[in-house]
């Protein structure tokens, strides 16, 4: 597979973030965000309802371009406009709500708008069913039966699968996961952490978005912790445990305080 | 259709799958609810029985040659129909776009100073469909204003224009030869066994090709033997209509007619980018969208296409009637053309059915409107059968849909 031949370039960020604001009217969503993550590392974004997580990643998938800062791709500053822009450089999203249609099978689902066409406009199946097969295959993911299945007869966790694996056929570098286990029973859980898992191990740059702690420290290396739209602490998963990362959740220290602009707290 | 084996993703190449792999296969997809034509043709058979024995007329060539006439205004318009449900959305103005088509090309053709040529005035009757379909999807797409509406306010307007043309006139009679042949001129036997024979190697080739590539890309293929069962039953088919035909009349061309039509928009609709698109955004329109589909470009697109199958199927029972009056595009056609979709298999809800559902549902409703009229049955009988067939078909779709879903959660 193409997405496995990339070379892993140790030591840089492969995405960092420097400064970035986000604003929607009144409210500051991001309030000068520095964020990296690297190549084969799992960074897990933690954080309270409301402390921008989701703004965070739809900036970096080109949803809600960033009013300032300083986005860097392997070091190169590039500007994110939009989805495309996102999709260019080699970022994937999974959503939460997955965005899968149920009425097509795994293959049609992970080529959805990006099919390929042989000769007189005739759709090249048998490329696509080979490739996604393999991508399956390479992830390990040996729930799926038949790769001609209809979606809507899959469980949670292979929809799930389904989805990482459409977002990791691109050629993709960093695939974003917002609450891959949210939805999910105990053993399905374990599907999908395994597979966030391989995805690290495959040198895939990983940002995962969870509220469950556990989850949180079985697969994340890293850890950035959010509150009020800035990141208030990062964690090396081995050097930290869980009541740390709660505290920084809910108590952590803030640069800005909202609405007293640059007055510094203690 | 071609069903095609899925691949096993733990242990890629599989070895080939037996027969009986493959009948393991379709038995687990009809019981996660993935009927197929399975309901619709054994509906056929038990209403041929029936209908066979209370009047032994009904399975003779010559009523079987009617039938194809018949049913063909309905199957060509529920073919255009089906593309407007594959998106769960509805076009209730079909009957009277198909009044327009026919209208517009009585109109142009009447043997006067102004008289069209055949060519022209076809491609206008074509063309004024398509526009008021392309239309009245821009209206629903970028307007938003709901697809029952648009097309209800298209009803009521189209009637309109029609009674507005027709005019004073009461009925136009339609002289022109290509028109009027259409529906009531036959093939000879020598055509018909022609056309049958290309068609059939035409098959042949398609699932040698699909087998190569697969056999290529390191895929599984479904076993030879079923591929040879296809083949022998869509021979023996095919073979079996064109001679039962041939003892009497012989085929209409108007069912060469719907052959072409009914290739032609499977491959659309299951080869191509487009058709794969369409079921995207009748299956989810935001997943759709993030996918980076023209959503809005889809449905209108898929409306154009109503628009012109309803002029083409108007057309064609301008031809089977001679003729056009006020009431052209009236009565019945609106709905017997949803109802064929539907029938045959094509959900309301959207994301699922074929082409070739229209074809089997227009069938089933040609059957119970000539049976039922061969048995001097009131046309009153005839719409309650076809209301209870109608409601008997999407029960089935509902169940299986919940059925689908149950499975998932197995």
């Amino acid at each position: 597979m193409l997405w496995r031949e990339r070379t892993v370039v140790s030591g840089q960020a492969l995405l960092e973030l420097k400064g970035v604001f986000k604003r929607f009217g009144a409210v500051t969503a991001l309030n000068g965000v520095d964020f990296h993550v690297s190549t084969g590392e799992i960074m897990a974004l933690v954080g309270d309802n409301g402390a921008g997580k989701s703004t965070l990643i739809k900036t970096v998938a080109g949803i809600h371009p960033a009013d300032e800062g300083q986005i860097l791709w392997d070091g190169q500053p590039v500007s994110i406009h939009g989805p495309k822009d996102s999709a260019r450089l080699g970022i994937e999203v999974v959503y939460q709500d997955l965005a899968l249609c149920d009425n097509l099978d795994v293959v049609q689902n992970m080529y959805l708008g990006r099919e390929t066409v042989s000769s007189f406009f005739r759709l090249d199946e048998a490329g696509m069913e080979k490739a996604a097969a393999g991508v399956l295959k390479d992830l390990s993911v040996t729930t799926i039966q038949s790769t001609r299945q209809i979606v809507a007869g899959l469980s949670g966790g292979q929809r799930q699968s389904v989805a990482v694996a459409k977002a990791v056929l691109w050629n993709s570098k960093l695939v974003i996961l917002d609450e891959p286990t949210a939805a999910l029973g105990v053993a399905q859980t374990r599907q999908v952490l395994d597979l966030v898992k391989r995805l690290g191990e495959q040198g895939l740059a990983v940002i995962l978005i969870s509220h469950n702690m556990s989850d949180v420290f079985e697969v994340a290396n890293s850890i950035t912790v959010l509150r009020l739209g800035q990141n208030v602490a990062e964690f090396k998963t081995s050097e930290t445990n869980q009541r740390e990362v709660v505290e920084a959740i809910t108590a952590g220290e803030l640069h800005h305080v909202p609405g007293m602009h640059e007055e510094v707290i203690q | 259709m071609s069903a095609v084996a899925g691949t096993t993703p733990e242990n890629l190449p599989v070895e080939k799958q037996s027969l009986s792999d493959a009948a393991r296969g379709w038995w687990v997809g009809v019981r996660n609810g993935e009927l197929g034509a399975v309901p619709i043709i054994v509906g056929i058979i038990v209403i041929a029985i029936y209908f066979q024995s209370r009047n032994s007329h009904f399975l003779t060539a010559g009523n079987f040659v009617n039938l194809i006439a018949q049913a063909s205004p309905v199957i060509v318009i529920g073919m255009g129909v089906v593309f407007v449900l594959l998106l769960g959305e509805i076009d209730l103005s079909v009957g009277f776009v198909s009044g327009i088509g026919g209208v517009v090309a009585a109109t142009l053709l009447v043997p006067d100073a102004n008289q069209w040529s055949t060519g022209p005035a076809l491609v206008a009757a074509l063309g004024a469909g398509l526009a008021i379909g392309l239309l009245q999807g821009f209206w629903f797409a970028k307007i938003g204003v709901p697809s029952f509406v648009v097309t209800l306010a298209g009803l009521l307007a189209w009637n309109g224009v029609v009674l507005q043309v027709i005019g004073n006139q009461g009925t136009i009679v339609i002289q022109d030869k290509v028109i009027n042949g259409l529906a009531n001129d036959y093939m000879s036997s020598t055509l018909a066994l022609g056309v049958l024979i290309v068609s059939i190697a035409a098959y042949v080739l398609q699932q040698l090709l699909v087998v190569r590539r697969r056999a290529k890309a390191g895929l599984p293929n479904v076993p030879w033997t079923l591929i040879g069962l296809r083949i022998l039953a869509l021979a023996g088919a095919g073979l079996f209509v064109v001679l039962w035909a041939d003892t009497d009349r012989g085929i209409p061309y108007v069912g060469l007619l719907m052959l072409v039509l009914f290739v032609f928009w499977s491959f659309i609709l299951n080869r191509t980018r487009f058709g794969r698109h369409v079921y995207a955004v009748g299956g989810s329109a935001e997943a759709a969208r993030r996918a980076g589909i023209n959503v809005d470009g889809i449905r209108i697109a898929v409306f154009g296409i109503s628009g012109f199958m309803a002029a083409l199927g108007g057309i064609i029972l301008a031809s089977r009637l001679s003729s056009v009056d006020t009431s052209t595009g009236g009565g019945s056609i609106l709905l017997y053309s949803i109802a064929a979709a539907v029938i045959g298999g094509t959900s309301l809800f959207g994301g699922r059915g074929t082409i070739g559902s229209a074809v089997l549902g227009g069938i089933v409703i040609g059957m119970v409107a000539n049976g039922l009229g061969l048995l001097n049955v009131a046309v009153g009988t005839q719409y309650v059968v076809t209301g209870v067939v109608l409601l008997a078909a999407s029960t089935l779709d509902s169940l299986s849909r919940r059925r689908t879903a149950a499975a998932g959660r197995a």
